[in-house]
């Protein structure tokens, strides 16, 4: 209970550190959606693409987050604010689960869909927006939701390099041995995330042909 | 017919007869394996071309041809007289309608959806559109309540009903069929079947039709082209092929009788 009393005290650090949090974890999303979305439709279409790109999207998965991170934190323009820093980090994890979920759910579509749609005339964008994309949706944003949950928690380590968000709390807690302090962190960033994954359901929801 | 049609040759005696689908010394092959080899072949306007043969003999390719979902390896294919890859691939798809096997309805598009996508593409009037589809619906014999019902709510016959009707949405002069009614039961492609004769009587359509099987060859066709491992056997009226001395069409039409016959003899001495 004594964790339930820290954050109501320090409730305007937490909120703010929530937002942070989200802040990180939006852009991060945004940006692996504006380029794994495409991605995965690219390799789905160019089947001799697939390899090279999930495997390199494998490799940047294995990385350390706090070794990328580190890595990053020279780089000019990047280095000089460590938000920056963190939303590419973010932003490069989320790509795998994103890309993989598009290419399969574009994989995933009927071929006899795509040969009828094809032989109707149908033109390869009008393929992809009216028949492709939309059956492919839900899988789609399964991977989207995988990929947030991933960054609510990954955007924790971003604390350590100073780019804010609920891993303060944790790192803070870690370093005064108290408890109090790391749930602090940790129960928003858990709350985070579902509240998280129940929206993308939601849009799911909306998204998804009946 | 009004013109004398042979391997190759349609010599035109009058003008009613005219050549919409016309094969070239056309080769296909994939890998380095021949799928079709030499096919010469016309398709006269208004009639029902069955291409006749076995799994393998290249029949569908030969259809995929025509709009291009095959391209061939030499040889050239013309639709309504030009060669079809000068033409724009879309507009050559547009015009030609295509069902098959396993129909492929859009599972996201309720029936008029699906039916009335060709025409929407095409910016037809949200109100032709709606008119066509009704249309449609009733030309298959589907209730129009099945406008807004979707794909996984229909039986197979049904689905395939929709399947030709989407085929005819834009009203194309061209209907490709790659084994429509395959998938059937036999009393519901006994249906599908009788209803395509009706329809082609009204709609006199040019139809090149995919089939292994020499009943619904006899029964459809207008000519039966026979294919044989990549080659074009030859290509006979339903009557004539009954009668043929050819050695593959005489053994399709053993086959027929000899199943026929064996089922009737089945338990007696």
């Amino acid at each position: 209970m004594n964790v339930i009393r820290f954050i109501s005290q320090n409730r305007t650090q937490v909120l703010e550190l929530t937002g942070e949090h989200l802040w990180l974890v939006g852009w991060s999303t945004l940006f692996a959606m504006l380029i794994g979305i495409p991605l995965g439709i690219l390799i789905a279409h160019r089947k001799q693409l697939n390899k090279p790109v999930l495997a390199a999207a494998n490799i940047i998965q294995t990385i350390p987050s706090l070794a990328l991170f580190g890595f990053l934190l020279p780089v000019p323009w990047l280095g000089d604010r460590a938000e920056r820093l963190a939303i590419l980090a973010l932003t490069v994890y989320a790509l795998l689960p994103i890309i993989r979920s598009t290419y399969s759910g574009i994989l995933g579509v009927d071929p006899a869909v795509l040969e009828a749609g094809k032989g109707m005339g149908l033109t390869e964008s009008q393929l992809l927006f009216q028949v492709e994309l939309p059956l492919a949706i839900s899988m789609i944003l399964c991977g989207v939701r995988v990929a947030i949950v991933i960054s609510v928690g990954l955007a924790t380590i971003a604390a350590a390099i100073g780019a804010g968000g609920l891993g303060e709390f944790i790192f803070r807690g870690l370093a005064m041995v108290d408890n109090r302090v790391i749930l602090a962190g940790a129960i928003p960033a858990a709350v985070l995330a579902l509240f998280a994954d129940f929206g993308v359901g939601w849009v799911e929801r909306r998204l998804k042909p009946r | 017919m009004g013109c004398v049609i042979e391997l190759g040759y349609a010599v035109p005696i009058d003008g009613e007869c005219d050549t919409v689908i016309e094969f070239r010394d056309v080769s296909y092959s994939v890998n380095g394996v021949q799928v079709l080899a030499g096919l010469n072949l016309r398709v006269a306007r208004g009639e029902t071309l069955v291409l006749l043969g076995r799994s393998g003999s290249g029949k569908t390719t030969t259809l995929k041809l025509v709009n291009r979902l095959v391209n061939p390896t030499s040889g050239e294919i013309r639709v309504n007289g030009e060669r079809n890859d000068q033409t724009d691939l879309i507009r050559l798809r547009r015009g030609i309608g295509y069902v098959i096997q396993d129909v492929g309805l859009f599972p996201h598009f309720t029936v008029s959806q699906n039916i009335g996508l060709v025409p929407k593409i095409e910016n037809w009037g949200e109100e032709k559109i709606c008119a066509r589809v009704r249309e449609l619906l009733q030309l298959v014999g589907l209730r129009e309540e099945f406008a807004a019902r979707y794909p996984r709510q229909l039986s197979g016959g049904q689905r395939q009903r929709v399947g030709v009707a989407r085929a005819l949405g834009a009203d194309p002069a061209i209907l490709l069929m790659d084994e429509p009614f395959g998938a059937l039961d036999p009393l519901t492609r006994d249906d599908l079947q009788r209803e395509f004769l009706s329809l082609q009587q009204r709609l006199r359509k040019t139809v090149v039709f995919v089939t292994h099987d020499l009943r619904e060859a006899l029964r459809l066709g207008t000519r039966i082209a026979l294919m044989e491992a990549g080659k074009l056997v030859t290509v006979l009226s339903p009557g004539e092929f009954l009668k043929s001395e050819d050695p593959w069409a005489s053994a399709y039409v053993r086959a027929f009788r000899d199943g026929l016959e064996a089922a009737a003899n089945r338990g007696t001495p």
